[in-house]
């Protein structure tokens, strides 16, 4: 029996990573929000590896946490080991990387969401977005409930439809012994979704009272902790540490004798999985050459003796696992708490979503996470807090908020789904960002935090603390270029100690900085007169000092880029008007109806000389009006 | 409002007959500015569709070619705007020297289809008729780039294929360390790479040469005889012409302004200028003559560089070796017939240049002169029986902006930029080399670090 149970501005299916941010959001900026969950105690679940950030990922969670999202703040809260990567290389690809708490960082996130003003959160299942007129007005639960709303933001994760394999078994379930969510696919393809099967995989948790780490490499954290949010200050807190080792031929053998069991050889599995996470039948099939793999051991949490055993993902059957596993030094007697398994699941093709994520067909209907195609926690969560602003935008008949490429790596993340779409789960990466030098994850709030304050998400406190830094930058980099050191003995003995060439007459102290040999700790002791500087503050005079060629290069592509985003496209253009165009690129743009010319221009089989013809178009079209006016 | 634009409207190649063909507001008066009617008057006048018969002078009063200039005035034009048409010599100098004295003037050469793009926007023709257009559009961009490129006998196209190929795996290698720093991938070393850059480098410094003498065959090389007065260069001139046409005369300061004439050398054109001799004024000898012979040669394809070989090396003969030192220079020892005074090891040690005897009395070392220039075409790898224009052009400038990129890759290397720094220069490299094809970086990338490395969970 149906029911009417209430009203809400925006209801959220689902409180995973995406959806938590969405359903935030909504509130933070004063929307009524509903959120619905299979499973209230799987709400921020993290299924997979217990990590947050790494290289491009953590970018990611400083945009988020710059706009005003959750995510950085949740893993400051939660993490037990924290590390920048790539430090060896240049400040546009340093990525923090932290192993999360999982039971932790779950709670916390459901505590938030608990005590968000305007935010309900209740367990159940929708089967169905109501619609009329084109436009959504509410959800039914499996249960009966009838919730009448505005918006809807779709979140689902990899439930839908999803299935369990583990060699010759398989189930209907969703990760961890979760229910899946049946109903609802079918919904979205009555709706007019196109939907395809995605497969992921992780690997098994295992005691770590079974597990001999003295024949493992200790991955400790950094002794120095920056956290995620740019809201915190340096946390002091004790680390725990990861492990290293390596899978060996015995290891390869035992896999390459059973490949006839396991369901992605068999054809058992149809979903497409990712490449840049194989299984470790498929390292051991593709890269037949290489002796030997990595094999991380990472702690889930405080409370537990789970630890996930990165690298060895696997849809073999248990048997298989656990005798692979005990070829590996220090596992030779671990004990397997849960094995590893496939999961295959729904997903729609994102190329049917707007830049803001909502849906093309059917108005106030945004999608995010998983259910589009990408994979992992933090493009999850990208995704989700956008929707959620975007959601409150359409139901103040405002403009929505779209990055675009040159200002985000969510823009990138975002338009490579909506434009490209994706063949497999997709992942973030730092190489798949054109203007990776500007993107930086040390100045995501200096990119983002006043988009996310204009919109009303950014709170004062967050945004008064960016104009300060702003400020400090710029007085500093004054200072900086005013300041001359004279050549001094003592300065030219300093210089040469650091293999750095002495001074023949004064030079600016931002002159200096330049050097690659030459670090602010340096400029600090040289510079009598330079007072203490927050370190974060160092960082970006050293960036602006050290790499200014590179960064002025960048913002000249970044101008060409903008020229052609800014050509815009009007909505609901007919381009089977358009002659000139060749069939195929005529069907592709019909369908994606780009938002400009720049996004035409990287719809996949869209030629250059489709663009030609659809400028000249755009412009006949432009002057006719025009004439018509006067 | 718009510009003027204009370009050829006939096919390039040796037709009898070439249009060059200007559209927009300023047309007529850009046109005007270097025509002038058989009388040698500037015209004021002229009448709409009309035959008016004349020249074209460059700035220096110079006449360039004997032309037929029509005015069409607007709307009753292709492009509904402003139109003038020069009708003139088919050969590629007459038409390049026009339209370069039209590009000073004001004009803008147009891209390929923009008098139909025009002609369209401005609705002179529909869009049913538009779809010829489009597909002249598309041919430049997609086919026309394929069909050229095969039609380079795959030659340059397969050198620029491998080159972008290399860059591609180089850059595949230090992006996946940047993606994946926590995998057991082997690094590229620093002076692997930049071996490889370098090598790219020196690939594409070979493929602009061979451009070079692409254009070497079709458009003439440019010759410049320079040198003291009366050390022979009018009868250099001469002599390789055939005819008595610059005046010799043993008197210093014969030649005042510089002579031009074409010559055919064993199938190669061949533009000769000669120069006013290089004087010594009693102070500032260097100064002139240098300063001088520095403006004449500045975009030389092949200076000849003569010496009396009867009298001493003057001061200022050494110092215009100096200044010739990067360029490509043949020194004629002249007047071989008379007692030397000059030892052409004297000369050796100043230059790296061939060094030959001639003797204009009793053509001593004309025919060595002919075959130097000969061989400077030909010596290299290409030969390029099919050369086309745009594609040519669109070549070159990519591999003139990919070598500049490289370059400055092994600059930010030398600065020790970050690795991560350094592929914005191999992108653009890559995406230089790259605009022929359209493809795109990302994804290509992409498909090379998951095709040779082994990632993930
Ligand atoms: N013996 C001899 N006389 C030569 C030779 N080449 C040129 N002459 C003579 O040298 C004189 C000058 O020759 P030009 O060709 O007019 O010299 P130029 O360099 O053009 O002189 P200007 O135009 O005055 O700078 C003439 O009398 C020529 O006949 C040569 O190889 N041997
Ligand atoms: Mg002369």
């Amino acid at each position: 029996m149906e029911f009417q149970a209430g009203k809400y501005d925006i209801i959220v299916t689902g409180a995973g990573h995406a959806g938590c941010e969405a359903a935030l959001a909504a509130a933070r900026m004063g929307m009524n929000t509903l959120v619905v969950a299979l499973n209230l105690d799987a709400v921020a679940l993290m299924a997979c590896n217990p990590a947050i950030g790494g290289t491009s990922k953590g970018h990611l969670v400083r945009e988020v946490d710059a706009l005003g999202g959750e995510m950085g703040i949740n893993i400051d809260k939660s993490f037990i080991q924290i590390r920048m990567l790539n430090t060896g290389k240049g400040p546009a690809v340093h990525s923090l990387r932290a192993q999360a708490d999982k039971k932790k960082y779950q709670a916390e996130m459901k505590f938030t969401l608990e005590n968000q003003k305007n935010l309900t959160l209740c367990q159940g299942e929708v089967e169905e977005i109501r619609t009329s007129g084109g436009r959504v007005c509410g959800v039914k639960l499996a249960t009966g409930e009838v919730y009448s709303c505005r918006s809807v933001i779709v979140a689902s994760g990899v439930y839908l439809k999803s299935r369990i394999i583990i060699g010759e078994y398989s189930v209907d379930s969703g990760p961890n012994g979760l229910f899946p969510a049946n109903r609802l696919s079918e919904n979205l393809k009555d709706l007019g979704f196109r939907l395809q099967r995605f497969k992921t995989g992780t690997p098994a948790r295992v005691n770590k009272k079974s597990l001999d780490f003295s024949k493992m490499i200790i991955q400790p954290g950094d002794p120095r902790v920056y956290p995620f949010s740019f809201l915190n200050k340096p946390i002091e807190r004790e680390q725990v540490p990861c492990w290293l080792t390596y899978t060996n031929e015995r290891t390869h053998q035992i896999i390459r004798e059973n490949l006839h069991r396991s369901p992605m050889y068999s054809g058992v599995i149809e979903g497409i999985g990712a490449r840049y996470c194989p299984s470790i039948e498929d390292k051991v099939v593709r890269f037949h050459e290489k002796m030997s793999h990595q094999i991380f051991i990472e702690p889930e949490g405080l409370h537990t003796n789970e630890m996930y055993v990165q690298g060895m993902s696997s849809s073999l059957p248990v048997d298989v696992q656990i005798a692979a596993y005990r070829t590996i030094p220090g596992m030779e007697q671990v004990e397997i708490m849960r094995p590893a398994y496939a999961i295959e699941y729904d997903c729609i093709d994102s190329t049917q979503l707007k830049l803001s994520l909502e849906s093309r067909n059917i108005e106030g209907l945004f999608l995010a996470g998983q259910i589009n195609g990408s994979s992992g926690y933090e493009e999850a969560a990208a995704q989700g807090i956008i929707a959620g602003i975007n959601a409150v935008q359409y139901i103040r008949q405002e403009e929505p908020l779209i990055l675009d490429r040159s200002d985000a790596y969510i823009g990138v993340l975002i338009d490579d789904l909506v434009t490209k779409g994706t063949p497999e789960p997709y992942r973030m990466m730092t190489s798949r960002a054109e203007y990776r030098l500007l993107l930086r994850q040390d100045n995501a709030d200096m990119r983002l935090t006043e988009k996310g304050y204009r919109i009303g998400l950014v709170e004062e406190e967050r945004y008064q603390k960016l104009c300060t830094k702003q400020e400090t930058i710029q007085r500093e980099l004054e200072k900086l270029r005013n300041a001359v050191i004279p050549p001094s003995e003592w300065v030219n003995e300093y210089l040469e100690d650091k293999g750095s060439s002495p001074l023949k007459s004064g030079i600016q102290l931002y002159d200096l900085l330049k050097r690659p040999e030459i670090s602010f700790s340096d400029i600090i002791k040289l510079g009598e007169t330079t007072e203490q500087i927050q370190p974060e503050i160092q960082v970006q005079l050293e960036i602006h000092a050290k790499y200014d060629g590179y960064i002025q290069k960048q913002l000249k592509q970044v101008e060409q880029f903008k020229k052609m985003e800014k050509l815009k496209i009007p909505r609901d253009l007919d381009y089977s008007n358009i002659t000139g165009l060749k069939t195929e690129s005529m069907q592709k743009l019909q369908k994606m109806q780009p938002e400009n010319i720049g996004q035409a221009s990287r719809i996949s089989g869209v030629s250059p000389a489709d663009i030609s013809v659809l400028m000249v178009y755009l412009e006949k079209r432009r002057r006719e009006k025009r004439s018509n006016e006067a | 409002m718009e510009d003027t634009i204009t370009a050829l409207a006939t096919p390039p190649g040796e037709g009898g007959i070439a249009v060059i063909r200007l559209s927009g507001p300023e047309s007529l008066q850009i046109a005007g500015r270097i025509f002038v009617n058989g009388k040698k008057e500037r015209m004021v006048q002229f009448r709409d569709r009309y035959f008016n018969y004349g020249y074209i002078l460059d700035h220096n009063k110079n006449l360039v070619d004997e032309v037929l200039l029509v005015y069409m005035k607007a709307p009753r034009t292709y492009t509904k705007e402003e139109v003038v048409e020069i009708h003139c010599h088919g050969g590629m100098i007459p038409v390049r020297k026009i339209l370069d004295l039209l590009l000073k003037e004001g004009a803008r050469l147009a891209q390929p289809g923009e008098f139909t793009k025009r002609a369209f926007l401005n609705g002179r023709i529909d869009l049913a008729q538009a779809e010829g257009v489009m597909d002249l559009i598309s041919s430049k961009t997609e086919h026309a780039a394929r069909a050229s490129l095969q039609q380079m006998e795959g030659f340059l196209s397969k050198e620029i294929k491998a080159i972008r190929d290399d860059m591609l795996d180089v850059l595949a290698r230090i992006e996946v360390t940047i993606d994946y720093p926590e995998e057991d991938i082997e690094s590229l070393v620093e002076h692997e790479i930049r071996k490889r850059l370098c090598a790219a480098r020196d690939k594409c410094k070979n493929l602009l040469e061979s451009a070079h003498q692409g254009r070497l065959i079709r458009e003439g090389i440019k010759t410049v005889i320079i040198g003291k007065p009366n050390v022979g260069k009018s009868s250099l001139l001469n002599a390789l012409v055939r005819e008595n046409r610059a005046i010799v005369t043993d008197i210093p300061g014969t030649t005042r302004d510089v002579i031009e004439e074409y010559v055919n050398i064993k199938g190669i054109l061949v533009r000769i200028l000669d120069t006013a001799g290089i004087r010594e004024t009693r102070d500032l000898v260097e100064k002139i003559g240098v300063e001088k012979s520095r403006e004449m040669t500045q975009d030389a394809d092949l200076i000849l560089f003569i010496l009396d070989a009867s009298q001493p090396l003057g001061k200022e003969d050494m110092e215009i070796l100096q200044l010739l030192k990067d360029k490509q220079v043949l020194i004629l020892l002249n007047k071989s017939d008379q007692p030397h005074v000059i030892d052409e090891e004297d000369i050796r040690s100043l230059t790296d240049s061939t060094i030959l005897k001639t003797s204009m009395v009793d053509g001593t070392g004309l025919d060595q002169v002919e075959n130097f220039i000969y061989n400077m075409v030909y010596s290299g790898r290409v030969e390029q029986k099919n050369p086309v224009m745009i594609t040519n052009n669109r070549h070159k400038e990519a591999l003139i902006r990919a070598e500049r990129h490289l370059g400055e890759a092994l600059e930010a290397m030398d600065a020790s930029m970050p690795l991560d720094m350094v592929t914005i220069d191999i992108r653009n490299v890559w995406e230089a080399l790259g605009e022929i094809t359209g493809e795109s970086l990302t994804e290509n990338l992409i498909d090379r670090i998951f095709m040779e490395f082994c990632l993930g969970k």
